[in-house]
């Protein structure tokens, strides 16, 4: 089967800034792939690279099978995209955009069915500076979908929204691939990678550090689960004692995290909790931790992931 | 065919939802109309050369509302989608940036058409002037000067980088242009210096001619005229599209 997107080699540079750095990867058919990474590593010059915004320096690029350079105008037919910063002239009512930007398409996708379906339908006939982060999101979700398209590029989508609205958003997005439409999407929030997207390229600095599900990446980091209680009083020291020396103990003041290899039979948490009763300590709040992509991100950068959304 | 139509009307409404727009093209021009007519009715002044007042006002305020409608609505507006993504939007789709740039001209063309009509209904509505004047000249002397004008509004876009420096760089074009032109009182009126920085000016050109067609003067008196503007016209066509940007 013939990939959607395929990049080779890809080269960007802004004057003596190189944005992206030889990068390559494949996007299949029907899936979500996500590329994430902080702000500043290239993301959003690949995808604009991808949607022909802009010309790359380097590498090969082929969208649906051709080269966005050479065929604009067959991938703005056949792709949707909504793009990190764009806005609507502030009167225009949300019925209107959808009805413009139909006829801009050969064949288009019944608008009126797409409000229905993004939620919009009560807001027909609202000018867009009065539609909330959300909704104006949904809306241009609605106009990337409305050329009926094999290949939706979504960039920065619910950068700005609370959590309610970014997952109405997720909702929106599993539907669209459900429906047979590959999504290329960037992020810079994990959690929002690691739910949604079937495949995630983790880009630092212009370069493709990781690539694989969210799941193999999280198994592959060998990450253990984290044990984590709240202490009613002091620690003892012949707490960390009852441990190998493999396992790793953390206090933050009342908080003690405890996590490392763990070469005995028993699971990390049944131990902890053996110790602790054992030696009667008084804690409260025990619970587990599993590895996430945030982790992942971690290790391969050495730095906390920076979130300024 | 369609989306040309479509994005036509959708700029229409648009216009028509924005009150400062509506007000400057049509009611602006008008209360000057009545302020000229309530100062002297439609007797001989001074002010337009010994001309009755409200019949000369006409093609003065319609050069007025030519100058207002390429310098500031245009230049903002273009400005406004350049900056704002609006542009970068629409690139994402197969449309020509062409469509737009038409569905503007005409949205703006109707609209100066409007001002005018209104101005000459009220005119003749409220202070009976005598209108003698060869529609066909008239109209032709309006559609050069408005497409000259217009001209110059999207090269000021194309060359100005943001909205605010647009409005900005507009407006100080527009208000010495409408005072000095001769829009507003005879040139004659202005000491020879002023005069002299007047024939630089793009607006005095424009009321030379709607004055001279709509007193029924012929073609050959305002080749100057007409010169300068066709020159005006097929450079700004020139450059603007040099000049446009999608971002």
């Amino acid at each position: 089967m013939e990939s959607i997107v395929k990049v080779d080699e890809l080269v960007k540079k802004y004057g003596e800034l190189t944005a992206v750095n030889g990068i390559s990867f494949e996007v299949r058919e029907r899936e979500i792939f996500g590329m994430v990474g902080p702000n500043g590593a290239g993301k959003t010059t690949t995808i604009e690279i991808l949607e022909g915004l802009r010309k790359p320096d380097g590498g090969s690029v082929r969208v649906l099978g051709v080269d966005p350079q050479d065929h604009g105008r067959f991938l703005r037919e056949h792709t949707g995209i909504q793009l990190q910063q764009s806005i609507l002239p502030d009167r225009m009512r949300v019925w209107e955009a959808l009805d413009l930007y139909s006829s801009f398409y050969p064949d288009p996708v019944d608008w009126e069915k797409l409000l229905v379906e993004l939620g919009l339908a009560e807001k027909r006939n609202t000018a867009f500076t009065k539609l909330s982060g959300g909704q104006k999101q949904r809306l241009f979700v609605a106009l990337a979908l409305l050329p009926n398209p094999d290949l939706v590029f979504l960039d920065e989508l619910t950068t700005g929204l609370d959590p309610q609205a970014r997952r109405v958003i997720w909702n929106l997005v599993r539907d669209i691939r459900d429906r047979g439409t590959t999504v290329f999407l960037t992020t810079h929030f994990m959690d929002e990678a690691e739910n949604l997207c079937d495949r995630v390229a983790i880009l630092v600095c212009g370069e493709v550090v990781a690539l694989d599900t969210p799941a193999a990446l999280i198994r592959d980091l060998g990450a253990e689960e984290r044990v984590i209680f709240d202490l009613d009083g002091v620690l003892p020291d012949s707490f960390s004692g009852a441990f190998s020396s493999t396992i790793q103990i953390e206090e933050k003041g009342k908080r003690v995290v405890i996590f490392g290899k763990n070469d005995d039979e028993v699971p990390l948490v049944s131990k902890v909790v053996k110790v602790l009763t054992e030696k009667g300590i008084p804690f409260h709040d025990l619970r587990t931790e599993q590895p996430d992509l945030e982790d992942v991100f971690l290790k391969l950068t050495g730095r906390e992931m920076k979130d300024e959304g | 065919m369609k989306k040309y139509i479509k994005m036509t009307w959708m700029e229409t409404k648009l216009f028509l939802r924005d009150p400062l727009c509506t007000f400057f093209t049509m009611a602006f021009p008008l209360m000057y109309l009545f302020l000229f007519g309530f100062i002297s009715g439609n007797e001989p002044t001074p002010m337009y050369g010994g001309r009755n007042m409200i019949e000369a006002a006409i093609p003065n305020l319609t050069a007025m509302i030519i100058s207002m409608m390429g310098l500031t609505f245009i230049t903002v507006t273009m400005a406004t989608y350049r900056e704002k993504g609006i542009l970068r939007r629409l690139r994402t789709t197969p449309v020509s940036p062409l469509v737009l740039l038409v569905a503007q001209l005409v949205v703006v063309f109707a609209m100066t058409c409007l001002g005018m009509l209104l101005l000459v209904a009220a005119g003749k509505i409220f202070y009976n002037i005598a209108i003698q004047v060869n529609l066909f000249n008239v109209l032709a002397g309006f559609v050069l000067s408005s497409f000259c004008f217009f001209g110059i509004g999207f090269v000021l876009a194309g060359i100005l980088p943001s909205a605010r420096i647009a409005q900005i760089v507009g407006m100080v074009l527009l208000y010495p242009m409408i005072l000095l032109s001769g829009a507003f009182f005879s040139l004659d009126l202005l000491p020879e210096g002023v005069q002299k920085v007047a024939n630089y000016l793009p607006l005095t050109y424009v009321v030379k001619l709607l004055n001279g067609l709509w007193y029924g003067e012929p073609w050959r008196d305002h080749w100057l005229n007409v010169g300068v503007l066709s020159s005006i016209l097929v450079l700004s066509v020139i450059v603007s599209i040099k000049a446009f940007q999608w971002e």
